[in-house]
C-alpha cells in the first residue's frame, strides 16, 4: 500500500517529521517497506504563461516562446509538440537547478536566445512521461514557486501490510493508526448524502448472496468524461501509485485509496437490462479490462448483465462495458463479496488488482453506502451528472454477524507481563475504534467495528493493546517453569557425534536438495519410483529422492567439473518411499568418495581410495557407535557386481557399501572410481552402555597361520569356522596377509591369520594351546579344503 | 724403571692417536690387560729389593691410572662424537608436510544449527523432529491457516495431491509433538523447509528452526528475554533488539525481530528482520487438545541459512546448496 504523506497529514497532523512517523509506523506493525520524494529534486522552477508562439527560423521542430513569469516575459525556445499560446506550464528560469544538478543558464538554440526551459512531468521527475510539456491548470498562479503550489515536498510511503491488517489498506484506516499512536483525533472529510435528482435506478438481481451479501448501484446521468481529473486528485493518485485513466475511474481509484472500498463504473447504455450477481456458467468467456480473455470457472463470481458476464466480481471489469470518453450515464457499483468467496479467484485468473488484493482479506462490510457517497459527490463535482438513488441488495444472512469481544484485565497483564491501567487500555482500544460497549467486572466488553474483521477473540484485543503500547516498552522477564529434564540416552549416538567422527576421517558435509533429477535416480534406484511433486520448481528437481545418492552424485559432478578431483562427501536427511501404506520418510547417513585416500604429498603418494578404505571407515564409526555389522556380498542395481556388500545388522538390513557401477558411472558422466555407502540412521545410531570387565593378569599368546584356500571362501567363513574351534579363550583373530598369485595354482589364495588367546584366571599352558591351533587348522582343512602353506 | 715416564708419555700418545672405540679399546688391552705393558712393569718389581717395592709399585699403579683416565677420557669424547654424528645423520626435515588424512568440514548450515541447539539445549528445550512430508492439517489447519486464508499464498507450497505437501515450515513438529504429549514443553524443531520460490534470494529449500515453550505461565516478556538472550549469546554481541509488531497465523500477539546491523546511510541504526515470534494462539492450543485457560505459551521461528549469512558473511544464499568443495571447505 502506497500512500503520501501530505494525504495522511490532511487526516491527522502530528508533530513528527517524516522519518519519525515512518519508524512509527513500522513499529505499530505497518512495516514501511521505502519511501520515495514524489518529485525530483530542483529549485527556480515556477508556473510560466506561453503568452506567444512562433516558428523558428531555422528549426522545424523548435519553436520560439513569449513566456511570462508574471512580472516580465522572457524569450524560450521550446520544441515540445504541444506547447502553444495561453498554456500554463512549469518554466525552469535562468539559474534554476533542475533534478540531476542541471543549472539553466542563458543559451542559443540554433541562433536565437532562450532564457529558461518549459519542463515536461520527466525532467521533474514526477512521472516518467516525457511526451511533451507538463500542462498545468488555467487557474495556475503564474510566478508561483511550482513546489509550493503542487506542494511537491512529499514523500510516497510504501507500507508492506500483513494479510490480516486489510483495514489499513486505506488513508483512512493509516490515519486511524496514527491517531492512536500519537493519542489525537483524527479529521475524516465529511461524507453528505446526495439527493437523487431522477428516479431511475438500476435493476439489481443477486442471485448468488452467499458470495455477494452486499450490492449497491446508482446511476448517474448526463456525464462528460471527456474532462481532465483535476491536478490536485492525479496527484493523490499519482503518489499512491496508481495513474490517472479518466474521471470515472480516478473518482472510484480514489475513493478505494481515501476509504478502502474498491468501486466500479460501468457505462449504463452496455449493460443490457440490469445488473445480475451470479457464479458463473462453465464456458463463459470475458474480455477483461485489459484485454485478455479469459473463460471462466463456475466457481467464479461474476456481474453480469442479463445477456452476459460484464465483470469479475471483485477482481476487474469487463471491457466491452468500460467506461470511456463517449459515456453518457454511469453505473455505480460498490459491494461487499465475502473474502472466502473472492480469495484465489483472481491469482486463478493470473491476475492481481487493487480491488481483488482488498476484496480478498475483507473490506469493511458496512463501508459500501458511505463510499458511494462519497464517490457520487466526487465525480459530480468533475463530471456533472445527476444522481438516482441508490440500489441496495443486501443479505443480513450472508453479512458477518456483528461482534463483541470480552477483555479482562488480569489476561493483558499475564500475557503481556505488565500491568497496564484501565485509562491507557480503554483509550488505546477507542482510538483504534475499538468501542467499550459494556464494562465488566475487571475488565470490558469491546464491539469490534466492521473494519477489523481480524478481530475475534480476547488476545487479538490484548495484540492491540501491545502493538499501541509498544512491544519494546514491555518489560524483560525470564521464563520461571521448572525445566523437567528427561534422562540422557547414552547408548543411542548423537548424530553430532556421528557427523564429527566423519569429518575427523576426512568426509566434507554436504546438504542436497530433497527433491532430485527423475533420470538420475532411476539409474540408481530403478525398481522404485521416487514420489513426484505436483507443481515442481523445475524438471531436475521433480521428485523425492529414495537415496541420497542423488544429490551427491550431482555435487561429485559438479564439483569434478570444478577440478576438484579428490572428493569425500557425507550427507544426512529423510529419504522418501512411497508405499501402500503411505509414505515412509527415513532418515539415512549416505558418503561418496572417489579420488585419492589421502591428500596427494610426499608421504601420503598418490593412491586411490579403494573398496576396503571406505569399509574401515565405516567399521571404525560401527565401533564408536558401539554395534557389530556384517558385510554380506550382495547386489545393488547401481553398484559393481563384484564390489557390493549389504550392511546387516542382528540379521536387519541397515545399508550398502560398494562401489558405483561403472555403467551408471559412464551414463553420469562421472570420473574415476566412486566408493558409495548408505545407512538406515535409526538402525545404527544405538548401541550400548559400557559395563565394566576384570582386565586379565596374565599373559596373551599369539600364533599364526598360513593356509591355501579357494578364492571363493570369503574370509568371514575362514573367521567364523576359526572361531567356532578356538574356545572361549580366543581374544582376538586377525589376517595379516592376502596374497594370490600363479604358484598357489589357478583359484585358489593364501590367508595369514594370527590367533590370540587369554585367560582371566590363570596363564594358559603350551598343550592347550597347541590343541585349540591344531583344531583350528583341522577344522579349515575339514570344512573348507584348505590346506597349510609350509 | 726408568723408562716408566715414556711408557706413560707413549700410552697417552696411543691413546690421543686411537681415532675409534675399537682402537682405543686395542690401546686399553696393549698398556692395561693382563699382559699390558704397564701391567708388565707390576711383575719386574720382584726385581727390586724389598724396601724400594712399595714406592715404586705406588708409581706404576699410578702411571697406569693416568693412562686409563686418559682412555676415559678419549672414550667419552669418542662416544659423544658417535652420537653426535648419529643424530645429525637422522635429522629430518621437519617442515615437510605430515602423513595421513586432511579432515572434512561441516556443512556451515549444520554448524549453525549446532550452536543453535546448543543454545537452547541449555535452556531446557528438547529437539523434536517430524515429517517433511506433511498433511495439509498439520501444516496449515492446525496452525490456524484455513483453506482460504490469504497467509497460504505466502506459503507457496510444493503439493503432491491436494492433502500431502512438503512443509513449509517446521511448525507441524510443535503440533505433533503437543498431541503426542502433555505440557509443559520446552522444545525446538530444526530441519528442513520447502517453498516453491527460486531466485537470487530464495532457494526451494532452506532450514528453519521453531522452538515453542508451553507453561502455566508466561508472557510475552518471557519471550522478550528469550529471543534477546539467544541473538546475543549466537552472534557473542551485546546488540540492539526491537521487536515489531507482525502477523502470524499461529501466534496472537505476535511480533518480529529486529537486530541492530551496523547503520543506514542517514546515520540511523540498520534494522535487520532475523526471527518471527509471538504468544501461542488459542486455537493452535485447541487443536492439540491443550486447555489454552490454563496454559499459555510462546513460539519463535528463524530461517538458519540468514543466520549463517549474517554470522559468516555469506553473500549468496544459493551457495548453502551448490555444495562446492572450495566454499564448504571455509567452514571446517
Amino acid at each position: 500500500m502506497k500512500f503520501s504523506e501530505q494525504w495522511l497529514r490532511e487526516w491527522v497532523n502530528p508533530a513528527i517529521d517524516s522519518r519519525e512517523l515512518m519508524d512509527q509506523i513500522t513499529m505499530a506493525g505497518l512495516e514501511v517497506d521505502g519511501s520515495e520524494p514524489v518529485a525530483g529534486n530542483f529549485e527556480g522552477v515556477i508556473v510560466g504563461q506561453v503568452t506567444r508562439v512562433e516558428p523558428h527560423p531555422d528549426a522545424d521542430k523548435l519553436r520560439i516562446c513569449q513566456v511570462s513569469n508574471g512580472k516580465e516575459t522572457v524569450q524560450v525556445v521550446c520544441g515540445a509538440p504541444n506547447v502553444r499560446e495561453g498554456l500554463k506550464v512549469p518554466f525552469a528560469e535562468v539559474g534554476a537547478v533542475l533534478p540531476g544538478d542541471f543549472r539553466i543558464r542563458k543559451a542559443k538554440l540554433r541562433g536565437q536566445p532562450s532564457e529558461g526551459m518549459l519542463c515536461s512531468e520527466s525532467e521533474l521527475q514526477l512521472s516518467d512521461d516525457h511526451e511533451g510539456l507538463m500542462e498545468l491548470p488555467e487557474d495556475a498562479p503564474v510566478g508561483k514557486d511550482l513546489v509550493s503550489y503542487l506542494g511537491l515536498a512529499d514523500v510516497t510511503i510504501d507500507v508492506d501490510l500483513t494479510p490480516n491488517r486489510a483495514d489499513c489498506l486505506s488513508v483512512r484506516g493509516i490515519a486511524r493508526e496514527v491517531g492512536a499512536l500519537n493519542s489525537m483525533a483524527v479529521d475524516a472529510p465529511e461524507v453528505a448524502p446526495v439527493d437523487a435528482v431522477h428516479s431511475e435506478v438500476p435493476d439489481v438481481v443477486v442471485r448468488a448472496p452467499e458470495a455477494c451479501p452486499r450490492y449497491l448501484g446508482r446511476i448517474l446521468r448526463g456525464v462528460n468524461l471527456t474532462v481532465e481529473t483535476p491536478l490536485w486528485m492525479q496527484e493523490k493518485l499519482r503518489r499512491s501509485g496508481i495513474r490517472s485513466i479518466d474521471p470515472a475511474v480516478d473518482v472510484t481509484n480514489y475513493v478505494m485509496l481515501e476509504l478502502g472500498q474498491p468501486m466500479h463504473a460501468f457505462d449504463r447504455d452496455e449493460i443490457q437490462g440490469g445488473i445480475v450477481v451470479r457464479m458463473a456458467e462453465a464456458g463463459e468467456k470475458l474480455v477483461l479490462l485489459d484485454g485478455q480473455e479469459v473463460a471462466l470457472t463456475s466457481e467464479t463470481l461474476l456481474i453480469a448483465d442479463h445477456e452476459k458476464p460484464v465483470a469479475i466480481a471483485g477482481v476487474m471489469g469487463g471491457e466491452h462495458s468500460g467506461v470511456s470518453g463517449k459515456t453518457r450515464d454511469l453505473l455505480l457499483e460498490s459491494a461487499w463479496f465475502d473474502p472466502i468467496r473472492i480469495a484465489g479467484k483472481a491469482r486463478h485468473y493470473g491476475l492481481h488488482t487493487d480491488a481483488s488484493h482488498r476484496f480478498e482479506r475483507g473490506v469493511d462490510y458496512n463501508l459500501a453506502r458511505e463510499a458511494m457517497e462519497r464517490a457520487t459527490a466526487l465525480l459530480m463535482s468533475i463530471v456533472g451528472g445527476e444522481p438516482g438513488e441508490i440500489v441496495e441488495v443486501a443479505s443480513k444472512e450472508h453479512l458477518p454477524a456483528e461482534l463483541t469481544v470480552d477483555l479482562r484485565e488480569a489476561r493483558v497483564e499475564e500475557v503481556l507481563g505488565l500491568a497496564i491501567d484501565r485509562t491507557t487500555v480503554e483509550e488505546i482500544l477507542s482510538r483504534l475504534g475499538l468501542r467499550v460497549e459494556k464494562l465488566l467486572k475487571g475488565g470490558w466488553r469491546i464491539r469490534v467495528p466492521s473494519f477489523r474483521p481480524d478481530i475475534a477473540i480476547e488476545e487479538d484485543l490484548i495484540e492491540e493493546v501491545g502493538r499501541i503500547y509498544g512491544y519494546n516498552n514491555l518489560p524483560v522477564t525470564e521464563p520461571t517453569g521448572s525445566l523437567g529434564l528427561r534422562p540422557q540416552e547414552e547408548a543411542v549416538r548423537p548424530l553430532s557425534a556421528i557427523r564429527d567422527y566423519l569429518v575427523a576421517a576426512g568426509y566434507q558435509e554436504a546438504i542436497t536438495y530433497s527433491f532430485v533429477d527423475p533420470k538420475i535416480q532411476t539409474l540408481l534406484d530403478p525398481a522404485r519410483e521416487g514420489i513426484a511433486l505436483a507443481n515442481p520448481i523445475s524438471a531436475d528437481l521433480s521428485v523425492m529422492r529414495t537415496t541420497l545418492w542423488s544429490g551427491l552424485l550431482k555435487t561429485v559432478v559438479y564439483n569434478q567439473n570444478r577440478q576438484q578431483p579428490r572428493i569425500r562427501l557425507f550427507e544426512t536427511g529423510l529419504r522418501f518411499v512411497g508405499g501402500d501404506d503411505g509414505i515412509d520418510q527415513q532418515p539415512m547417513l549416505a558418503g561418496i568418495v572417489t579420488g585419492n585416500q589421502f591428500p596427494e604429498n610426499w608421504a601420503n603418494g598418490r593412491r586411490n581410495a579403494d573398496f576396503f578404505d571406505v569399509k574401515g571407515e565405516l567399521e571404525g564409526l560401527f565401533t564408536l557407535l558401539g554395534i557389530e555389522v556384517d558385510f554380506i556380498p550382495s547386489q545393488h542395481p547401481a553398484l559393481h557386481p563384484g564390489q557390493t556388500a549389504e550392511l546387516v545388522r542382528d540379521g536387519e538390513h541397515v545399508g550398502w557399501l560398494g562401489t558405483l557401477h561403472p555403467q551408471v558411472q559412464k551414463k553420469l558422466d562421472l570420473n574415476g572410481t566412486i566408493l558409495m555407502f548408505e545407512l538406515f540412521l535409526n538402525s545404527v545410531v544405538s548401541g550400548y552402555v559400557p559395563n565394566f570387565k576384570e582386565i586379565s593378569k596374565f599373559p596373551e599368546v599369539r600364533r599364526d597361520l598360513a593356509i591355501i584356500i579357494g578364492s571363493d571362501v570369503a574370509f568371514a567363513e575362514v573367521e567364523r569356522v576359526a572361531r567356532k574351534h578356538a574356545g572361549e579363550c580366543l581374544t582376538a583373530l586377525r589376517a595379516f596377509d592376502v596374497y594370490e598369485g600363479e604358484n598357489l595354482g589357478e583359484g585358489n589364495r593364501s590367508l595369514a591369520l594370527s590367533l590370540f588367546w587369554q585367560h582371566p584366571e590363570r596363564t594358559l599352558n603350551e598343550d592347550e594351546v597347541h590343541s585349540l591351533f591344531n583344531g583350528v587348522i583341522e577344522a579349515l582343512k575339514e570344512e573348507l579344503g584348505a590346506t597349510l602353506r609350509s | 724403571m726408568e723408562n716408566l715416564e715414556q711408557l706413560v708419555q707413549e700410552g697417552l700418545a696411543a691413546v690421543s692417536k686411537a681415532d675409534s672405540l675399537q682402537a682405543l679399546d686395542q690401546v686399553r688391552v696393549d698398556y692395561l690387560g693382563k699382559k699390558g705393558i704397564l701391567t708388565q712393569q707390576l711383575k719386574s718389581l720382584g726385581n727390586l729389593p724389598p724396601e724400594q717395592r712399595p714406592a715404586a709399585g705406588q708409581e706404576i699403579n699410578e702411571a697406569k691410572q693416568q693412562v686409563q683416565e686418559a682412555i676415559n677420557r678419549r672414550r667419552d669424547g669418542l662416544e659423544k662424537a658417535a652420537l653426535e654424528q648419529k643424530l645429525a645423520s637422522e635429522s629430518i626435515d621437519v617442515t615437510l608436510p605430515g602423513r595421513g588424512q586432511d579432515p572434512g568440514g561441516l556443512h556451515p548450515v549444520t554448524r549453525t544449527l549446532q550452536r543453535i541447539e546448543q543454545f537452547f539445549s541449555r535452556a531446557g528445550y528438547t529437539v523434536e523432529q517430524g515429517p517433511e512430508i506433511e498433511d495439509d492439517y498439520h501444516n496449515f489447519e492446525a496452525l490456524n491457516i484455513p483453506g482460504h486464508h490469504p497467509a497460504r499464498a505466502m506459503h507457496d507450497t510444493f503439493y503432491f495431491n491436494p492433502g500431502t505437501l512438503l512443509r513449509t515450515h517446521t511448525s507441524p513438529v510443535q503440533v505433533r509433538t503437543m498431541e503426542a504429549g502433555k505440557p509443559p514443553f520446552r522444545m525446538i524443531c530444526p530441519g528442513r523447509v520447502y517453498r516453491c520460490d527460486s531466485d537470487m534470494t530464495h532457494t526451494p529449500m532452506f532450514h528453519q528452526v521453531e522452538g515453542l515453550l508451553v507453561e502455566e505461565k508466561v508472557s510475552f516478556a518471557d519471550l522478550k528475554s528469550t529471543v534477546e538472550e539467544f541473538l546475543r549469546v549466537f552472534f557473542e554481541r551485546d546488540l540492539k533488539v526491537r521487536f515489531r509488531p507482525s502477523y502470524f497465523p499461529f501466534t496472537e500477539p505476535s511480533a518480529e525481530v529486529d537486530i541492530e546491523w551496523g547503520r543506514e546511510p542517514d546515520g540511523s541504526i540498520k534494522w535487520l528482520e532475523v526471527m518471527g515470534c509471538g504468544m501461542v494462539h488459542p486455537k493452535v492450543f485447541e487443536h492439540c487438545g491443550i486447555d489454552a485457560d490454563q496454559y499459555r505459551g510462546f513460539a519463535f521461528g528463524l530461517g538458519v541459512e540468514r543466520l549463517a549469512m549474517l554470522r559468516y558473511g555469506v553473500n549468496d544464499l544459493r551457495m548453502f546448496f551448490e555444495n562446492d568443495l572450495r566454499f564448504l571447505r571455509q567452514f571446517r
